[in-house]
């Protein structure tokens, strides 16, 4: 594999600075606490109209216009935007790089800061404290303050963008009107920790990690490790009638059999996903947020009645899963859904029929996108935007 | 919900007059779930009309997918394996129209439903229409009319009872029957209200408010 990481060119990234800083479920304190967001559309007078939109794992703030960095449409453009289902004429969208991300917020390639705020004029690396779902929420939670936005009238995401929904709806019901958590659970399998920890295993085993303090040695980073950690989490975004779809067991067009080159289509396409990843993320990032992951549960504090965490909840749900998902299969939403069921909750449930996998998510999905618009439109009548 | 031309194929399903005697039993601005919503009509008309805080459960995927691009709370599922995850008294009513007999366990679910709501509104085919009786005894067939029409190999309706049937299971069961009535195809009323017997054999289907005794 060539090891020819060019990084992206630096960008400074739009953010709010929080001098109070954030205090986190696992004792630290960041500060000061930096939260890097785009918003789109317009906030009304009355403030009622905003949408909070949670990214996943390796997504980021730029979410309905051209990445700043890698030059690539927005990732839910199809969604986002004048006239789609999150419709950017009617709604006013937020969307923030979650604490502990590498696109602006407060994170492990930002500068570390000591207890009183002062720069350590050195990044956090493996440093950064453990964050949690929870904590990803109270920081987009002091951004909500800032713009003066008492609820939202929706808050959306997919996979963990979708964990934070949930989260945002048991810890912030008042503030959250309507909730969409879209392919996801509210908690991470053992198998979704088992392969979150071979990425992690990936990244601890390149040599170029240096137990996290690659960043002494300017332009070199875990670059294997951290490609490999993108090749296994990207087969468990796709299904195998979508990988059969694409690639089947076509050859590259190889004159012999070999084990030192790319023999399958598939292979070649995987090296790709895994070489374009590293330009632009970065692996103690990736470390921290697959463990925020890892870490959410959201009714261990209840003793693991998840009923228990929205009984009397104000907020209407709309639930979605694809039936081709196996990361986060449709079990884990229906779970979610007889959960909210139980609660006496307001819920919509949906799962749409597609063989694209987790990633549909993010895909043309015309039921979703209908499905979705309507619940929006539904919410939107019902507060009068 | 005005008929007109447009909304030609509840008419032809005979699903608008029924849905409006099933309304007319709901009070406003109660706590309703409709079971087997299909595409929402009758939540929406609850909705808008009753002030209702209707929610729905549906076991097509692209009925309940329509029904939430409409804005209703419709969830996929399923009457015998989701009612059980509602709490005690949820909901002032439940309804299962034109859906009893398709169902695996319909004493369950008419159990479950009178757990989950304080009342049920229970609509469903009366299988001891006259002509029922009739191809039966005529033909020796299986019986094959507007309403089954289904051959008995395919047809959903895998439970179906008589108008009789149904007010043995309420008394078997404890639940008091607070109003009934008999309708034709078209969901008229139909004038044998004062007789079981004779609405056993004239009506075509069959319309039930319960609670618990």
């Amino acid at each position: 594999m060539s090891q020819a990481a060019t990084p992206l060119p630096q960008f400074t990234h739009a953010q709010s600075l929080y001098a109070e800083g954030l205090a986190l479920d696992c004792g630290a304190v960041v500060a000061p606490l930096a939260v890097a967001w785009r918003g789109y559309g317009r906030l009304n007078a009355e403030r009622s109209n905003a949408i909070l939109i949670c990214h996943a794992l390796t997504g980021d703030q730029y979410v309905a216009e051209p990445h700043p960095v890698t030059g690539k449409p927005g990732w839910w453009e199809n969604i986002v935007g004048p006239g789609k289902p999150i419709d950017t004429d009617r709604f006013y969208v937020v969307c923030a790089n979650v604490l502990g991300g590498c696109m602006g917020s407060s994170g492990p390639p930002e500068e570390m800061t000591d207890a009183e705020g002062r720069g350590q004029g050195r990044p956090w690396g493996t440093e950064f404290p453990s964050v949690t779902i929870r904590d990803m929420v109270r920081a987009q939670k002091k951004l909500m303050d800032e713009l003066g936005i008492i609820r939202w009238l929706a808050v959306v995401g997919g996979s963990m963008g979708g964990m934070q929904v949930l989260e945002w709806a048991a810890t912030y019901p008042d503030a959250v009107f309507a909730a969409a958590p879209i392919a996801c659970a509210a908690h991470h399998s053992a198998q979704n920790i088992a392969f979150h920890e071979v990425g992690r295993a990936a990244i601890h085993g390149d040599p170029d990690w240096k137990g996290g303090r690659y960043w002494e040695d300017a332009g070199r980073i875990p670059a294997r490790g951290l490609a490999v950690a993108r090749m296994v989490a990207h087969i468990t975004y796709l299904s195998e009638q979508a990988l059969t779809r694409k690639f089947g067991r076509r050859l590259r067009g190889a004159s012999a059999l070999t084990f030192l080159e790319d023999v399958f289509e598939v292979e070649s396409y995987l090296r790709h996903q895994g070489s374009t990843f590293i330009r632009r993320f970065d692996a103690n990032s990736y470390l921290t947020i697959t463990r925020a992951m890892d870490f959410f549960d959201l009714a261990a504090e209840q003793g693991g009645d998840l009923a228990a965490v929205f009984r009397g909840t104000p907020t209407r749900f709309f639930v979605a899963s694809f039936s081709s998902d196996w990361l986060f299969p449709t079990s884990e939403s229906r779970a979610l859904v007889r959960a909210l069921n139980a609660a006496a909750a307001n819920v919509s449930f949906v799962e749409i029929a597609s063989d694209k996998g987790h990633d549909a998510f993010l895909l043309d999905e015309p039921d979703f996108h209908r499905a979705l618009g309507g619940f929006l439109r539904g919410a939107a009548e019902r507060v009068g935007v | 919900m005005p008929d007109a031309p447009a909304d030609i194929r509840y008419v032809a399903k005979n699903m608008r007059l029924d849905l409006r005697l099933i309304a007319e039993m709901v009070a406003p601005g109660t706590r309703v779930l409709d079971i087997g919503c299909g595409d929402g009509a009758l939540i929406a008309h609850l909705t808008r009309e009753k002030g209702a805080d209707a929610r729905g459960i549906e076991i097509d995927m692209a009925e309940a997918t329509r029904a939430v691009a409409a804005g209703l709370a419709v969830i996929h599922g399923d009457a015998d394996s989701d009612l059980a995850h509602y709490p005690d008294g949820a909901f002032d009513y439940v309804i299962l129209s034109r859906t009893l007999q398709a169902v695996e366990r319909p004493r369950e679910v008419l159990r479950q439903m009178l757990r989950i709501g304080r009342h049920a509104i229970v609509s469903f085919p009366n299988f001891g229409h006259w002509q029922m009786r009739w191809r039966l005894l005529a033909t020796g067939r299986m019986p094959d009319t507007e309403t089954w029409s289904r051959p008995w190999y395919e047809t959903p309706n895998i439970h179906p009872c008589t108008i009789a049937d149904f007010f043995a299971l309420c008394a078997m069961d404890g639940y008091v029957v607070e109003q009934w009535l008999a309708v034709d195809e078209r969901g008229l009323k139909a004038p044998w209200k004062r007789s079981i017997r004779l609405a056993n054999l004239f009506g075509q289907q069959a319309l039930f408010l319960l609670r618990r005794a």
